[in-house]
């Protein structure tokens, strides 16, 4: 922070962006680089943070709805905590959950695409992020249609029998399902990732010393793979807890997400801005732990 | 036969997850030849398959424009913030500074938020704050929010790339008498390059297909995933579904003849 206060003085007159190498000049070039972008963040995401903190803690003037006023009303998170804990409680359930289905299915495919695929490798990495290139959200409606009552899935489970309630569209496995999905390429990277750059002489290797394929597993190729794994658990999880659209989308009203509530405080409910940012606050607080928690466990060199 | 994910078992399991990650894509391909009614939820036998969506991909009344919008939006974001997170990238790969760690952290911690803390951040300063200067809630709002999620990922692509480079080759453009000048221009970017033009690609995607952190900061403003969302209720025209399709049609053009053209060079 003190770097960027003594940069901007600086830099007042100074437009271009990199100086010519006069030496003593020099030591302002990473500042001059660094200016613009991280003002940017600065300004644009700090800020917001803190003004999202001054938020949670406003009280709405009585007989005044949606007019606030500045105070330290710790009243809002406990309304937060209290009121919306089912909320929130499925939020990480159900991020969990997305993310260990996620986990199941990227790392079969992370494992072919780097270590059976040959010269389909490529290909294949180019079909994980195609679907991107469709809106998530038409995709998430593609979902409601595939799991509705009517549907495939839904109508052959009943034919036999398999399905306890009659439908899949408005449950959570529903939701989970969605989530599962639209993270799945965010958990198929990174492990791949981390899989491509080990060596296979060093799998093979394992299978010498190990004649069982799957303490072979275990004990080589799941360590390897463990910065992906852990960078894609992370970046699946991340975005699945906070997600709304799935929920909105799949679910019912027995399956609304944290995510849910901030959007239907913000928008729907007068004077629900103060709760609503206490939410916001606390999830991403508790998602700022569970990072710095697995930081501190296995480093960031993953991560950044 | 004792080897844990033999040959055949890993790479039939990835095919059965391609699939799945295909499955809602040719669904959306699939009813936009619908002759559907009211709303484009089931599939109507009588008249389909239809091309009339097809031939009017603009019928639908906002559709169009939303997507416009989304690519004026994803365009002016994606410029922005490939320059700023190219800048932060040099600075964070090629000097050691004072409060570098800092600065890994501002651009760690915003990729690390989900997007509902972003969206409702940004809601408060821009309603609490930025409006009393005269900045509302519309285009403009989204091109900031979307300029600030997008640098994060640019930074962290452009950093892979750098951090990859042989530092012999821009020595040696030194050893033959290049200034810092040329070695850059005719060295070093060049080779950064890909890098950059990879992390522009990535922006453009996150931007054009951003809908929560967009949904809160856009006010009355409609872009394409926001124009798909509103409609879910009284049932999506068939018409975003032609959009929605072609948009991944024209990427996976983009990205093959990418790869050839890169496949070229490198013979």
């Amino acid at each position: 922070m003190s770097a960027l206060t003594h940069v901007s003085a600086a830099a007042g007159e100074t437009p271009a962006p990199v100086p010519q190498p006069d030496h003593k000049g020099r030591r302002w070039v990473p500042y001059l680089l660094l200016l613009p972008g991280a003002l940017w963040l600065l300004v644009f995401f700090v800020v917001p943070l803190l003004q999202l903190f001054t938020v949670s803690l406003q009280s709405e003037f009585p007989g005044y709805p949606g007019y606030y006023y500045r105070d330290l009303n710790f009243g809002n998170y406990v309304t937060a905590l209290t009121d919306f804990a089912p909320q929130f409680g499925r939020s990480i359930l159900f991020a969990g959950l997305a993310t260990f289905f996620a986990f199941c299915l990227a790392y079969p495919l992370a494992y072919a695409m780097a270590f059976k695929a040959g010269r389909w490798r490529n290909v294949m990495l180019i079909a994980v992020i195609a679907p991107f290139f469709t809106s998530f959200i038409l995709r998430t409606v593609a979902w409601r249609q595939i799991l509705a009552d009517e549907g495939p899935v839904a109508s052959t489970l009943n034919y036999l029998h398999l399905l306890p309630g009659g439908r899949i569209t408005e449950t959570w496995v529903a939701v989970v399902a969605g989530l599962t999905y639209n993270f799945l390429p965010f958990m198929v990277l990174p492990i791949y990732a981390s899989l491509e750059r080990a060596d296979p002489r060093v799998i093979e290797a394992g299978g010498d010393l190990y004649a069982n394929g799957f303490t072979t597993f275990r004990t080589v190729t799941l360590p390897i793979s463990m910065p992906g794994v852990l960078a894609g658990t992370l970046l699946t999880f991340i975005p699945a807890a906070g997600d709304y659209v799935n929920a909105e989308l799949l679910g019912s009203d027995n399956t609304k997400m944290i995510g849910n509530v901030i959007e239907s405080q913000f928008f729907r409910v007068l004077g629900g801005f103060p709760v609503a940012a206490a939410l916001s606050f606390t999830l991403m607080a508790l998602i700022l732990a569970l990072v710095f928690v697995y930081v501190r466990r296995f480093g960031t060199e993953e991560l950044v | 036969m004792t080897r844990w994910l033999g040959n055949r078992f890993a790479m039939i399991t990835a095919l059965l997850v391609l699939l799945y990650l295909f499955l809602p894509v040719a669904y959306t391909f699939v009813f936009s030849f619908n002759n559907y009614k009211k709303s484009n939820i089931t599939w109507n036998p009588e008249g389909s398959p239809t091309l009339k969506h097809w031939q009017d991909p603009c019928g639908a009344p906002g559709v169009c424009e939303s997507l416009v919008k989304s690519l004026e939006i994803g365009v002016i974001a994606t410029v922005a913030a490939t320059a700023l997170g190219t800048l932060l990238a040099f600075a964070m790969v090629r000097h050691r500074f004072r409060g570098r760690t800092t600065s890994n952290v501002l651009v760690f911690v915003p990729m690390a938020t989900p997007e509902i803390v972003l969206g409702a951040s940004l809601l408060t300063i821009f309603v609490q704050g930025f409006s009393n200067v005269g900045l509302q809630l519309g285009f403009w709002t989204i091109v900031i929010a979307h300029i600030m999620f997008c640098i994060s990922f640019v930074v962290v692509t452009v950093k892979a790339r750098l951090q990859s480079l042989d530092p012999r080759l821009e020595e040696a453009a030194q050893d033959l008498y290049a200034g810092p000048g040329s070695t850059f221009w005719k060295i070093t970017f060049p080779l950064v390059l890909p890098g950059i033009v990879g992390a522009a690609l990535l922006a453009f995607s996150l931007s054009f297909d951003d809908f929560i952190i967009t949904n809160f900061v856009s006010g009355n403003e409609t872009t394409f995933p926001k124009f798909v969302y509103i409609s879910y209720l009284r049932g999506i025209p068939a018409q975003a579904n032609v959009i929605g399709f072609s948009m991944f049609v024209i990427a996976l053009a983009l990205v093959v003849v990418g790869q050839l053209v890169s496949n070229a060079r490198k013979k």
